[in-house]
């Protein structure tokens, strides 16, 4: 083929981002290589540097040990096992495909939805000798949390039960009912064996009564569309572009749906009301063209708005569409996965990032903490590293809230610790808490602590609460 | 693939990485972007003059000479400043100027500690930045796959691996405390066929180092070293000879390494890249040093 015409096709490829979730023991590394093997991204030296390391580290004997390929850091190489999210990148004819290839086991759940955050699609590794264990249980319920819609269930080593057909079935059909209480909505069955290829990227002999497609076949042709129209159009205010005194635009990513020029906004959470002036889609700017506008634009463009009437719009609001709001609340029932070592207790206050707004606020009540693994519910009194609750969530000011299952972007947020400055939590806006109150998360001076303590001392009667 | 209603994965990756820009500009007082004249810089700065379009790029420019680029490298830089009117910083470690350091002297590992690595921390230091972007790409090679896009540094410059925060969904955490840092890469989902396609699509200007042109070549520790300018030792320089090469990657030229090519157009560069088996850093010396080599060098402060 002519590269010119080559080029013109892979110019409008689409992308895949797709999670891989399961143990070292069911051959996750190796399937990644595999698919990076086979697909031709391995190049021929990082290859051969895998062949030296395969000696020295190697769990596969004479045979190139894929997991090599793929395993990052070399404290990782040394132990043998995937620690933290790595990204890996292919393509094939139709599709650009990042991976995020996280860990599996329970201590590294933290990693595993941050590698959900951002998947369309996640790869579930069963090993067909033992079937669905508590980990399969772990990682769907993690899959479902994450909003991911499609799960590809990959039932592996199907060389070590001679591609029984029947196991086969067995398990697609137990993994059927698991999906179906977890409301997963699309799942696709593989039989495949990550080590010898099979159905990996060619459909195998091995398996002649399977009729569906290979793996890299699927996460080609899998339709993962969403149809942006549809959807009410929601743009976090990420920055305020101001170069002179004529110009000032609201820069920002589309989070869902589209705008065009003309259209009637509102900015919330103050709740004014104007028109789109004019649309800058960056994408478009070129070095001799510093303002291409455009009618409209949808997500995910990175854009710049701006607006008919001079309003006082500024980083961390939010431009809708006046005839679709979304709710105002600082009082939204949540899902919080808890990232750090040091507990999340009702009583400290946190940052809140989400989308582009900081916030400050607090988990005034845990409802209940869910078990992974046995999706049992429990009451506790505070959460620990990878505990998943749900929550209320009182915020020192409202925001304008989506719900996680409608909006990925504006309904999710990251909780930052005010004093280490980490990351120690992410979670997902469930609906508003039905409990209106007033009370917001503040802090109190020490005066304030000490007449808080006396009136509780000395008035019990009164039934202050503790600050 | 693409219909009116989704965007092909170049422009996916360019609004991503408009979208990481920004929050830098935003979030951050006073940051710089790294600037290496190579095409994963020359793409960063199209992204950013798009990120900050009508108006100017918020931030500087920072650019790390260890005094022994590609001439024709510097005065691309040049040409582009000119263009573009952004402002540029240029910083060489002096204490390596004092003790005349060099690459055929003193070898790859003390020239880019010196010339590179503590030249970068000098003028961080110097700048006081809170923000740092770079052009890392998670593909070129493994322990990069790992890297976070706001990679967080202590006050040594210094990146803990294993304790890296979650980075969730496009929202990041840009919180940091007084004389901590943060590294960021815009385009850390790019692989090096999306940068080129991208440079061919958005006609990127690049330093012509990278198309195949009659070169002089010296064989220099296993690779072909151009002879750009008269500081290749002298017993080495007789031995140089004409060749048609270029470049995948721009750095120090006596560490970086051509290859023998043809290709002297875009699309003859990236046919020859689809068809071509060994991976671009296969032509930088120093991460051959040892096994673990970048990991090591990133955890001290190398980009």
């Amino acid at each position: 083929m002519d590269i010119i015409e080559y080029l013109k096709k892979h110019e409008n490829k689409d992308m895949l981002r797709f999670l891989t979730c399961g143990s070292v023991d069911d051959g996750k590394s190796t399937l990644i290589g595999r698919m990076l093997y086979d697909s031709k991204m391995i190049f021929d030296d990082q290859l051969s540097a895998a062949e030296s390391e395969s000696k020295k580290y190697g769990t596969t004997g004479e045979k190139i040990d894929m997991a090599l390929l793929v395993d990052g850091l070399q404290s990782e190489r040394e132990q043998g096992i995937t620690i933290d999210v790595a990204y890996r990148f292919f393509a094939t004819e139709a599709r650009k495909f990042i991976i995020a290839d996280t860990p599996g086991h329970e201590q590294y759940t933290r990693n595993m939805v941050t590698g959900a955050s951002t998947a369309d699609v996640a790869i579930i590794l069963i090993d067909a000798r033992k079937g669905i264990l508590t980990q399969t249980r772990r990682h769907s319920f993690i899959v479902s949390l994450l909003g991911i819609e499609h799960v590809i269930v990959a039932i592996n080593k199907m060389d070590l039960v001679e591609y029984s057909e029947s196991i086969f079935d067995e398990i697609s059909k137990a993994y059927g009912e698991l999906a179906d209480g977890l409301g997963i909505k699309n799942t696709y069955y593989l039989p495949v064996s990550a080590l010898d290829g099979d159905n990996v990227v060619d459909k195998s002999l091995n398996t002649p009564w399977y009729k569906g497609m290979p793996l890299l076949s699927l996460l080609d042709m899998m339709d993962i569309s969403k149809v942006q129209k549809e959807e009410d159009f929601r743009f976090p205010v990420q920055y305020v572009n101001r170069p002179d005194l004529h110009f000032r635009g609201f820069c920002g990513t589309i989070a869902a749906g589209s705008v065009s020029v003309g259209d009637e906004i509102t900015v919330l959470p103050a709740g004014k009301t104007t028109r789109v002036k004019s649309i800058i889609d960056a994408g478009k700017i070129t070095e001799s063209d510093r303002n291409a506008a455009s009618e409209e634009a949808f997500a995910p463009m990175a854009v710049t708005l701006t607006t008919e009437d001079e309003v006082d719009i500024s980083r961390g609001d939010m431009i809708v569409h006046t005839k679709a709001l979304p709710a105002i609340s600082n009082n939204l029932k949540v899902m919080l996965v808890w990232m750090d070592e040091k507990p999340m207790r009702p009583d400290r206050v946190y940052d809140i990032k989400r989308a582009t707004s900081v916030i400050s606020g607090s988990f005034e009540k845990i409802n209940y903490k869910i078990d992974v693994n046995t999706y049992e519910r429990m009451q506790v009194e505070e959460l620990g590293l990878n505990d998943i609750a749900s929550c209320r969530m009182v915020l020192t000011r409202p925001i304008a809230s989506d719900n996680y299952k409608a909006n990925r972007l504006t309904g999710s947020f990251i909780v930052i610790d005010r004093i280490t400055s980490n990351t120690v939590g992410a979670g997902m806006i469930v609906g508003l808490s039905r409990r209106e109150t007033q009370s917001v998360a503040r802090e109190y001076s020490e005066a304030e602590v000490a007449l808080n303590a006396y009136i509780r001392e000395h008035f019990p009667e009164w039934d202050c609460k503790t600050v | 693939m693409m219909t009116k209603e989704r965007l092909t994965h170049l422009k996916q990756l360019e609004a991503e990485s408009i979208h990481i820009l920004r929050e830098v500009a935003a979030e951050f007082t006073n940051p710089v972007m790294m600037y290496s004249v190579g095409k994963d810089s020359s793409v960063m700065l199209h992204l950013a003059m798009k990120a900050f379009a009508p108006g100017k790029l918020p931030f500087p420019l920072l650019h790390v000479d260890t005094l022994w680029k590609f001439k024709e490298m510097i005065e691309f830089r040049d040409q582009r400043v000119k263009e573009l009117g952004f402002d540029l910083i240029v910083h060489s470690n002096p204490e390596g100027i004092d003790m005349d350091i060099s690459p055929f002297e003193h070898g790859s590992k003390v020239h880019t500690d010196i010339m590179k690595t503590q030249a970068l921390k000098q003028a961080l230091d110097k700048g006081g930045y809170d923000a740092i972007i770079g052009g890392a790409r998670r593909d070129e090679e493994k322990s990069r796959a790992k890297e976070r896009i706001f990679s967080f540094r202590d006050k040594h410059h210094r990146w803990d691996p294993k304790n890296q925060r979650p980075e969730l969904w496009n929202v990041y955490n840009t919180a940091i405390q007084k004389g901590e840092s943060v590294r960021v890469f815009p385009i850390s989902n790019w692989t090096e066929l999306d940068i080129w396609q991208y440079i061919y699509l958005e006609e990127i200007p690049i330093p012509s180092l990278y198309l195949a042109k009659k070169r002089p070549v010296v064989e220099y520790e296993g690779t072909k070293v151009m002879v750009d300018d008269d500081r290749v030792p002298e017993e080495l320089r007789k031995t140089a000879k004409e060749e048609m090469v270029r470049f995948r990657t721009l750095g120090c030229y006596p560490l970086t390494g051509a290859i023998e090519s043809t290709a002297s157009t875009l699309p003859e560069i990236i046919k020859e890249m689809l068809l071509s088996t060994s991976s671009e850093r296969e032509g930088r010396l120093i991460d051959k040093d040892q096994e673990g080599a970048m990991e090591l060098k990133k955890i001290e402060g190398y980009f």
